[in-house]
């Protein structure tokens, strides 16, 4: 188990090192001006002299290469540069609102997970049964829908209709200070509506799963052998019709961030994917390779984490042969 | 019933405080509805505004035209923008080659961490500004100066490159403290996050896309402000802002002429407009066949019905614009404003040879009457101003097609092709007419973008920015507009008005006349230092 996570972190070293090259080559490649994206309105009406200054400044006057060398050199040493766009070092920008990102995130995912694996035994047991038509139909429309598109649903039928529960932001507008109550208020929905995105895919594996397993010889002799249901349900239909379930969990932590990126955008939420729009838009260097970075390693310990799991629920598996 | 059960899976960490916060979301603000009134704190504002500054440092751009809020400049601008002292204790003494500019600093003033505001911190700022790894956009506007040194604590001596008539204008720039600045590194420094200034208000917290929150600072020279606490949400959407002034989350809101009409009704609350410089043109450049000839440019001039624009277009909230100088500015020039006449561009057209060919569309040695238009994607007031435009200039017999973009796409055109175009500078009649029609910034970034060159103007442009005497530089910008009447190398649409919708519940709102980027400084709460609330 060890031996797979230290050759995994090994193997990230050359995969995180393309991907920075591959931003930095992308963002060259755009159309975006990351000098006409610093000055803002002001560039519209600032002269040649002070536009072409700002360029030298900024350091987006050098080629490609070494301006991904020099970022590369750089924050190997625990450098990571200046953001442009929101003026502050990347590491501020990361270390002020990451925990923001990972508190959505956590509760999203956690919502799917529980709620998914939960509605999915139910529906498992009974496949055909009033439940699992419902759900199941629920799950596919969700599964088609758009998370901006329920947020902005979210949004007109809570806050403007219902009036109960508030619209954007991590606290209330004339509130200065971040407290527990307006914050748990404020992620209500944004979490509510990222989980319900990723709901339908956990839903649907584990309810096939269960289903299956209901129909497996071992369930059959521990019905046989008289076990209560509940023993029979959680612990053997469950355990291994959990086991696509858990591939699902590694696979859909990109998902997760995409769905994050649109969430934030949508309700105001001030996490770092709200800063990923705005630094690819400005074609801010720094900002993006390191957001890139962090995503790029998300997913491959989401990976990891769901192998890793595997192997404990299946000791067939084993960890990496 | 998914929210539920996330309710569920929270209760645990105590509903208490989640059903404490709902109901603070209630009655956070004003009254929910509006109807009531009277029920919130009034020493509390927060209001909606469409755009956010990117940084909160004078040294990198912020707050360059006044009204900071957390600092003052030497100078600042009254509600008829007239130029009054504010860290300086009087207009500034001009020397009589109009290339030295003295100003006695008021004493006792204090930055609102405590220390003193003096001479250095002037000098500090705009040096600062000045110095060329200073990442400031805007630093061309102060390109005027040659020098700038403290003499003692209490006076500034500024130098000038060239006689600049409206440079004490430009001294309403706000000042920082060189003992928190200057310890750091100019752009990328928190200086820009958390300043520290000698304003009516501190900054309590910025959120960046979500919201600037102030508090009055106690101290400040000029009396502690009555609003004490005073927010301003970041709000993009023009609807959400509307929903959110509706729902009580916000005491007042920018809002674009039709939605500011669903407020009308609303006792408590009232609409204020604005006068501004904020214009829409089109470049007719001149290195285009078509745009660069002075019949086309001349028709298309009169071609245009810049009163329907702003009927239909702004809901009446607008004037026509016949050149950068807004009608009502006293620096108009009465008599240059121009009829809409069809009949009269077509006469111009066909003296000048541009015959109608067999589809309608005119020509003229072979050169058909034709041109692309660019607007800013996503920009329906420049898209609506642009369609306008292309349908009066067909009836003349010129046919334009109008295309959308960013900028990255349109900058490369600029040159030959025509662009819908906006900006606006208030106060000096210099500001937008020297960079629109100087004929050396031709295409010198984003400046005289249709490359006009006219001799005769440019002489104006020169006498009016070096001459100290106001009847001069009337005479001069007279000309300057006059010119532009025989030779319109843009065709000038409308002025846009500013539409506010504010909480009827202060005394002391006005609201200046505004400028193209109208953020944060704008508004009726560009003074919320002297509001007072109602009785």
């Amino acid at each position: 188990m060890a031996r797979m996570a230290g050759r995994r972190t090994l193997f990230a070293a050359p995969v995180l090192l393309v991907v920075t090259f591959g931003v930095f080559a992308v963002a060259a490649a755009s159309p975006f001006d990351p000098v006409k994206a610093y000055a803002g309105t002001a560039g519209l009406t600032a002269s040649q002299d002070n536009l072409d200054q700002l360029r030298a400044n900024l350091g987006v006057d050098q080629p490609l290469v070494t301006r991904w060398w020099d970022w590369l050199t750089a924050a190997l040493t625990g450098d990571l540069g200046d953001s442009s766009v929101l003026r502050q070092p990347v590491a501020d920008v990361i270390g002020e609102r990451l925990g923001w990102s990972v508190l959505l995130a956590a509760t999203a995912f956690l919502v799917a997970i529980v709620l998914g694996t939960g509605l999915g035994v139910l529906a498992g047991r009974r496949p055909g049964g009033w439940l699992d038509r419902c759900v199941s139909s629920a799950a596919y429309t969700l599964e088609a829908a758009p998370a901006f598109w329920l947020g902005l649903l979210a949004i007109w039928f809570f806050a403007l209709k219902l009036d109960v529960l508030p619209a954007g932001g991590l606290t209330d507008t004339a509130s200065d200070t971040v407290t527990f109550g307006q914050v748990a208020s404020h992620l209500v929905l944004p979490a509510a509506v990222l989980g319900v995105s990723q709901l339908p895919w956990f839903f649907l594996y584990v309810r096939q799963g269960v289903a299956d397993a209901l129909e497996e010889d071992p369930v059959r002799g521990a019905r046989a052998r008289g076990l209560s249901e509940r023993t029979v349900l959680l612990g053997h239909a469950l355990r291994s019709g959990m086991l696509p379930m858990l591939t699902l969990v590694g696979s859909r932590v990109p998902e997760l961030i995409t769905g994050a990126l649109l969430v934030e955008t949508v309700f105001s939420w001030p996490g770092i994917a709200a800063a990923t729009v705005q630094a690819a838009t400005s074609v801010d260097f720094p900002l993006l390779a390191a957001l890139t970075v962090l995503a790029t390693a998300a997913v491959l310990l989401g990976n990891l984490l769901s192998d890793l799991l595997y192997g404990i629920a299946d000791p067939r598996v084993g960890f990496d042969g | 019933m998914v929210a539920r059960s996330i309710h569920g899976a929270m209760r645990g960490a105590g509903a208490a405080a989640l059903a404490g916060a709902l109901a603070l979301t209630a009655s956070a603000c004003s009254n929910p509805g509006g109807e009531s009134g009277g029920t919130a704190a009034k020493d509390t504002a927060v209001v909606g505004i469409a755009y956010e500054p990117e940084t909160l440092s004078p040294l990198l751009g912020y707050g360059k035209d006044g009204n900071s809020k957390i600092f003052d400049g030497l100078l600042t601008q009254d509600v008829d923008m007239k130029l009054k002292p504010a860290l300086a204790v009087a207009l500034p003494e001009v020397s009589s080659d109009r290339l030295t500019y003295t100003y006695k600093l008021r004493k006792g003033v204090t930055f609102s961490d405590g220390q003193p505001f003096t001479a250095k911190d002037v000098v500090f700022t705009y040096s600062t500004i000045l110095d060329p790894k200073t990442n400031n956009p805007s630093k061309g506007e102060l390109d005027a100066v040659k020098e700038v040194r403290a003499d003692g604590d209490d006076t500034v001596v500024f130098t000038l490159k060239y006689p600049y008539a409206p440079f004490a204008q430009r001294t309403v720039l706000p000042i920082v403290p060189e003992h928190i600045a200057g310890k750091q590194d100019v752009n990328t420094g928190d200086f820009a996050t958390a300043p520290v200034g000698t304003g009516p208000y501190k900054l309590v917290k910025w959120s960046k896309s979500e919201k600037i929150a102030f508090e009055a600072n106690p101290s400040y020279w000029g009396g502690a402000p009555k609003v004490k606490k005073f927010t301003m949400a970041v709000i993009k959407d023009d609807d959400v802002r509307a929903t959110r002034l509706r729902s009580g989350d916000l005491d007042g809101a920018i809002l674009p002429p039709n939605l500011a009409q669903g407020f009308a009704k609303d006792k408590h609350k009232k609409t204020w407009t604005a006068k501004t410089y904020d214009y829409r043109n089109v470049t007719l450049p001149t290195g285009n066949k078509v745009t660069g000839d002075t019949a086309v440019r001349r028709a298309l001039d009169l071609a245009v019905d810049r009163k329907a624009m702003v009927d239909k277009i702004l809901d009446g909230a607008g004037k026509p614009a016949y050149g950068p100088v807004p009608t009502g500015s006293p620096w108009f020039a009465k008599g240059t404003e121009r009829p809409h006449d069809l009949a009269g561009a077509k006469k111009i057209l066909d003296e000048a040879g541009w015959k109608p060919g067999a589809d309608g569309v005119r020509e003229k040695d072979g050169v058909r009457a034709a041109f692309p238009l660019w607007y800013l994607s996503g920009d329906k007031l420049r898209q609506d101003h642009a369609l306008a435009y292309a349908s009066d200039a067909k009836k003349a017999g010129i046919e334009i097609t109008t295309q959308s973009g960013t900028w990255e796409v349109i900058e490369p055109k600029m040159k030959d092709e025509a662009v819908l175009a906006g900006g606006g500078s208030p106060g000096d009649p210099d500001f937008d007419q020297y960079t629109l029609l100087k004929s050396s910034l031709a295409g010198d970034g984003f400046n005289n973008m249709a490359w006009f060159t006219d001799p005769a103007v440019d002489k104006a442009l020169d006498d009016g920015r070096r001459s100290g005497d106001t009847a001069v530089r009337k005479a001069a910008y007279d000309t300057v507009q006059r010119e532009l009447v025989m030779n319109p190398g843009y065709t000038f649409l409308t002025h846009i008005d500013h539409l506010y919708v504010v909480n009827d519940r202060w005394d002391g709102l006005s609201t200046q006349t505004e400028p193209h980027d109208h953020g944060l400084a704008s508004g009726p709460w560009w003074n919320v230092e002297t509001w007072a609330p109602k009785k």
